[in-house]
């Protein structure tokens, strides 16, 4: 690094304006993961997005990593193409490796450690990992840019996030309610919530519409689904 | 006291560090903790910043291939430069590239995908490379350069047919890649790309149509872009094969231009 001012005095031209390399860009995209006793739902929409033009209207943010695994990745899509290849290549590894499909609990435990390898230059993405564990159980892990990994029974993340995530705490949380019972969460109770949670995301946040991509992980396999947002 | 080092200005800890007593500044943010005024540039990265120009490129996929547009001018800031910068390529008999942005990196990988290209004739087992896995390519060549902090200021098209399907995908120059049946990089994004669209959504179209739909944006875009110029190329991939025509010089009207009071 040398620096400007000191060694070359004349060439920093007050006023010369310079267009400054900026490696990150907010292609924005939210997820929405729920977790039941024997199935995860988990959905993303599917608008791309920089600023305020859209990309495209059908890019597809979830990622099927094994038959008991999918990723759902929102952020900086850069980050997320290059993540997402390196996930399945070590995936891949260990299939070879261990001659067995990765646990959701280890890929998991691997894509944090994944996002902290890169802790001072991150992968700008909220990623949300959903699928079931060694016992058959749904799960949902979420993450931060820099590797810190929380598992949950249900996670909104990316640019609608905080906005969904009230909504997720007190309708399958039951937070901030009087005399309510524990009660399992049904699989069309989990998607009918899913779907709601994103119309209301589609109304407030422009970088959320179009489409939601849903994906069903039960023992069986992985079923699709697709919801129809608003594309203004 | 050269020995010592600047004290006021430390050298970082480690590459792209904090410096000694100063909090993490991470790469791109604005709010950098050095001295105002200070400015720092790594001559080490050649295209910190685009020099010559180029505007638009336009594709379009329609039932059974893809068009790609765009004009021959290379601007040196706001001066249109040089008038004859064809930026569509013929890759293969498959793959058609077009480029905007900086015109010296794109030349740059131009004359490396040309020598890739010759490298796979040589091995003479006919076998070529495929739309998607240039588009790929493209992918990770420029996400590797973001990623050194010296990128090619660059946005990529790339149209072509695999497998007996149109392909039309596009890469900026932080590795940001998607596939769409519309693009349109620079101003094109928000001149031409709802007309494209909108011509979309009524349904498939064919190869005169998806032509003609490129001409009248590219009319659109050099009424209204201030960077884009009358002459430009026509780009389109069918399984049939890749044909760029010459450049062809817009037709423009500025009759009414008389009538327009700005205020």
């Amino acid at each position: 690094m040398l620096s400007l001012n000191e060694n070359f005095p004349e060439y920093a031209v007050p006023g010369a304006k310079q267009v400054r390399f900026e490696p990150y860009a907010d292609n924005g995209g939210s997820v929405v993961a729920i977790a039941g006793d024997d199935y995860a739902v988990i959905g993303a929409d599917t608008r791309l997005s920089t600023g305020f033009s859209i990309y495209t209207r059908e890019q597809k943010k979830l990622f099927k990593l094994s038959d008991l695994t999918v990723l759902g990745a929102t952020g900086c899509w850069c980050d997320t193409l290059t993540l997402t290849r390196l996930l399945q290549a070590r995936m891949r590894m260990y299939e070879h490796e261990h001659n067995k499909a990765m646990s959701t609990p280890a890929v998991a435990q691997m894509l944090s450690t994944m996002l902290y390898y890169k802790r001072f230059f991150p992968y700008y993405i909220s990623n949300v990992l959903a699928g079931l564990d060694a016992e058959g159980k749904g799960c949902v892990y979420s993450y931060d840019p820099i590797g810190h990994c929380e598992r949950s029974n249900y996670r909104a993340g990316g640019s609608a996030g905080a906005q969904l995530q009230p909504l997720l705490d007190n309708q399958i949380g039951l937070k901030n309610m009087q005399n309510v019972q524990e009660a399992p969460l049904p699989r069309e109770k989990a998607l009918a919530l899913l779907k709601d949670v994103f119309i209301s995301a589609a109304e407030r946040d422009i970088y959320t519409g179009d489409c939601i991509y849903i994906l069903i992980i039960t023992a069986s396999g992985i079923q699709e689904e697709k919801f129809q947002l608003r594309k203004d | 006291m050269s020995f010592m080092g600047d004290l006021m200005n430390p050298a970082p800890l480690w590459h792209n560090g904090p410096s000694p007593g100063a909090f993490y500044s991470f790469p791109g943010n604005a709010t950098s903790l050095r001295p105002t005024g200070h400015t720092v540039q790594d001559f080490r990265a050649h295209s910190a910043t685009p020099i010559t120009t180029t505007t638009t490129v336009i594709g379009l996929r329609f039932d059974k291939g893809c068009v790609l547009a765009a004009d021959t001018l290379g601007s040196y800031g706001s001066l249109a430069r040089f008038r004859d910068c064809n930026r569509l390529q013929k890759v293969n008999d498959l793959t058609l590239l077009g480029a905007g942005g900086d015109y010296a990196d794109y030349q740059y990988l131009r004359d490396i995908i040309e020598q890739k290209i010759i490298d796979e004739q040589c091995i003479g087992d006919g076998l070529q490379l495929k739309p998607k896995s240039l588009h790929c390519w493209l992918t990770r060549v420029l996400y590797n350069k973001r990623s050194k902090m010296d990128p090619l200021w660059n946005n990529y098209v790339v149209a072509g047919v695999q497998d007996g399907e149109p392909f039309l995908g596009s890469v900026d120059k932080l590795g940001t890649a998607y596939e769409d049946a519309t693009i349109a990089t620079g101003l094109g994004a928000y001149m031409a790309t709802p007309l494209l669209r909108d011509a979309t959504e009524k349904g498939p179209l064919d190869e005169e149509s998806a032509k003609a739909l490129v001409r009248k944006c590219m009319e659109v875009l050099f009424y209204r872009d201030a960077r884009s110029f009358p002459r430009y190329q026509l780009g389109v991939v069918t399984s049939a094969g890749v044909t760029v025509e010459e450049p062809v010089e817009l037709k423009h009207d500025w009759s009414l231009a008389h009538m327009i009071h700005m205020k």
